[in-house]
């Protein structure tokens, strides 16, 4: 569904993106963790165009994305996203904030609108806190909140930018268990993340990225008993301690 | 200074109404009020443009923002006053010439308020709305603006302050206002000029003075709760 | 709509509009100078523990901050005479007496708006850095003068251009007590040529020019003095 041909990026003179090819099918979940500074939000972000890229060809459900005649907005509301710093909208209630998508991008109705609200709230476990303005939350619910806003665009798929790295510890277990129910509902999702409990349970296959490259691209199980590149092996020995 | 104040301070306050048209300091308020909210289209035009991701919207924005706060009021009224009747063909009161000019003046001032607070606003605000596939406008206008302005008001407010002073000068055109009312007093009185100018004076003072302690609250209390969501 | 420049070449215009330029940049350079100076003897003064002195320099600022500079530039020069000794007043009618009180009023005016871009500037350092500087040894007065005011002055730099920008416009205010600074003459050149689109363009953009000069000139001062000292 997601296809990375020969993409490469630089930041000024720094190769942020060195010749990545890769590939999501549907319903797969993948996990792409690294060290700090590998690249991996910045590849994540330029499947929505958040960031450009120099060369290469990105493709979304065939799509190229760099075409001229690509609508950017029509692009983006086919993708979910969800970021580190949640990024709700203050001035709107939690319900508003889910309902926003639909009514000003896909059209709907009031009504339907807020009905899907309310579902997706209820798949969120946050009903109760649906006329809530977004300040009164803590964290792992207003994360919690950001994923029922990205459902609400009904994507094909989601994207996760570090979902769980501004959050105290005591409440990224929240937030994984609305993606594990998301991932057992057969959603495709590109998930960046540190949890690596989280990706040895529900990744189909992990990305691992270092210095703007990907490395390896192999099955959860491969990766996490027979890691072949050595700053893999090295990452997993430092993680695992 | 008592007979003073009973005989002229209501042509002070407000000209020669109800008798004549109205001014005095009710005149200048109603000028800064007026220019300002007319302004205000035109700054947020002006504004947004300001960080517009076209090359020749965000630089005639510039242009504009920077020509009309290096010349004085005092030029701009000017170019009003020659101005106005002949592109409108017809003779313009003192009044609405001294609108216009406020209002471009006053433009390019709101407009860098306006930016200011666009750009206040976290990043990841406006990257959720388009994440989502907003549009340029909708993120606009229902993101950003609405964070923006209640943000934008000590600000506003502040500007309105400086509107008001800025009003004193159109008298040498001939509007109604305060400075005018004191100068008609002055020729009435003949004697007393420094008790005529200090009693405009502190009419100002108290006004403005007034205006800037409230937005000074409002800042603080706009402080507060930002702090307050942050943790 | 006359775009030519035939003005240019008449030495009796050329002559107005340099005498009038002449006039606004010395009374522009001269009012900085004196309200900066000023300015810092207020800082000096707010360190007397007085309550009344700190009260006096209060309503000082308040005063010239909300009161519009043009009835400042009024008062001085309608109203002051009346109490100023006959000595000082002959004195001052000698030379050029409505520039005398024009930069009386202007100095005064931006002072008031100085002292305060020097205080934000002190509060700014001042904590940490004073409590550094005593616990070295030194005494409160030179802990001010040699660690505070150094690094608070840099720091006052930007709203301080900011400032001189505002009062090199606020000179033209000063034509309606009839110094003849540049918009003053715009008139005169007008009344007597009637090339009225013609002198607005040429003053306009002289305004512009020296605006833009002293902004550049401000940019360069606030590098050669960066608030964070970094070379």
């Amino acid at each position: 569904m997601i296809k990375f041909e020969n993409v490469n990026k630089w930041y000024k003179t720094y190769h942020a993106l060195r010749d990545i090819n890769g590939e999501v099918n549907t319903g797969e979940v993948v996990v792409v963790c690294g060290p700090s500074g590998s690249g991996k939000s910045t590849m994540i972000r330029t499947i929505n165009k958040l960031e450009d890229i120099a060369s290469g060809t990105i493709r979304v459900q065939g799509q190229c994305i760099n075409d001229k005649h690509v609508n950017i907005n029509q692009l983006r509301a086919g993708i979910g996203f969800v970021f580190q710093h949640f990024n709700l909208f203050p001035h709107l209630s939690v319900k508003d904030n889910v309902a926003l998508s639909p009514i000003k991008v896909a059209g709907q109705s009031k009504a339907q609108a807020y009905e899907m609200a309310d579902e997706l709230l209820e798949k969120v476990g946050l009903y109760a806190k649906k006329d809530d303005m977004p300040a009164n939350l803590s964290g792992g619910q207003q994360q919690r909140v950001a994923i029922a806003r990205a459902l609400a665009q009904q994507p094909p798929v989601i994207l996760f930018d570090e979902p769980t790295s501004a959050l105290d510890p005591e409440m990224v277990g929240e937030v994984l268990n609305v993606m594990k129910k998301l991932a057992a509902d057969g959603m495709t999702m590109i998930c960046v993340t540190h949890e690596m409990n989280f990706a040895r349970e529900v990744a189909d296959r992990i990305w691992f990225m270092d210095q703007g490259e990907l490395l390896e691209d192999t099955t959860s199980n491969a990766f996490f008993t027979q890691a072949t590149h050595e700053r893999a092996q090295k990452f997993l020995a430092d993680i695992i301690h | 200074m008592y007979d003073f104040i009973s005989t002229y301070g209501m042509m002070f306050l407000v000209g020669s109404w109800p008798g004549g048209p109205i001014g005095g300091f009710a005149g200048t308020l109603i000028l800064a009020a007026l220019s300002l909210t007319a302004a205000f289209p035109i700054a947020m035009l002006i504004g947004t443009g300001r960080t517009s991701e076209i090359g020749i919207i965000r630089h005639l924005s510039t242009v504009w923002v920077y020509v009309f706060r290096s010349i004085p009021l005092i030029m701009i009224i000017f170019w009003a006053y020659f101005l106005l009747p002949t592109m409108m063909k017809t003779e313009i009161p003192p009044f609405w010439t001294a609108v216009s000019a406020i209002v471009i003046y006053e433009s390019a001032f709101l407009a860098e308020i306006i930016r200011g607070g666009l750009q206040s606003l976290p990043a990841g605000q406006v990257e959720a709305a388009r994440a989502m596939g907003l549009g340029y406008f909708q993120t606009l206008f229902t993101i950003q603006l609405p964070q923006a302005l209640s943000n934008m008001i000590p600000s506003l407010l502040n500007q309105f302050v400086s509107t008001i002073k800025a009003t004193s000068i159109v008298y040498i055109i001939g509007v109604n206002e305060a400075a005018f009312s004191a100068q008609q007093i002055n020729s009435i009185e003949l004697t007393g000029t420094l008790r005529t100018y200090l009693v405009l004076a502190m009419f100002y003072f108290f006004i403005c003075a007034l205006l800037s302690r409230v937005a000074k609250m409002l800042e603080a209390h706009l402080t507060a709760k930002r702090l307050g969501q942050a943790a | 709509m006359n775009f030519s420049l035939s003005l240019l070449s008449d030495p009796e215009t050329v002559h107005l509009l340099l005498t009038g330029i002449s006039v606004t940049l010395r009374l522009f350079i001269g009012a900085l100078a004196c309200g900066f100076v000023i300015a810092l003897l207020l800082t000096a003064a707010n360190l007397i523990p007085s309550r009344v002195v700190r009260a006096l320099i209060s309503l000082y600022v308040e005063y010239h901050r909300n009161v519009p500079t043009v009835v400042q530039i009024m008062v001085w020069y309608f109203g002051m005479p009346e109490i100023l000794p006959k000595a000082l007043k002959l004195w001052i009618n000698q030379g050029n007496s409505e520039f005398s009180f024009a930069l009386i009023a202007l100095s005064l005016n931006v002072s008031a708006y100085y002292y305060e871009d020097i205080r934000s500037g002190i509060k700014a350092i001042a904590g940490t850095q004073l409590e550094a500087a005593r616990a070295v040894g030194l005494s409160s007065a030179q802990a001010l003068r040699c660690v505070v005011l150094p690094q608070a002055v840099r720091i006052a730099v930007p709203p301080i251009i900011n400032r001189s920008l505002i009062l090199f416009k606020d000179t033209s205010l000063a034509m309606v007590i009839g110094v003849t600074e540049l918009t003053y003459q715009v008139k005169r050149i007008e009344n007597i040529t009637f090339q009225t689109f013609q002198i607005f363009m040429i003053s306009t953009f002289l305004y512009l020019v020296i605006s833009l000069m002293i902004a550049l000139l401000g940019a360069q001062v606030a590098r050669r003095y960066p608030a964070n000292f970094k070379r």
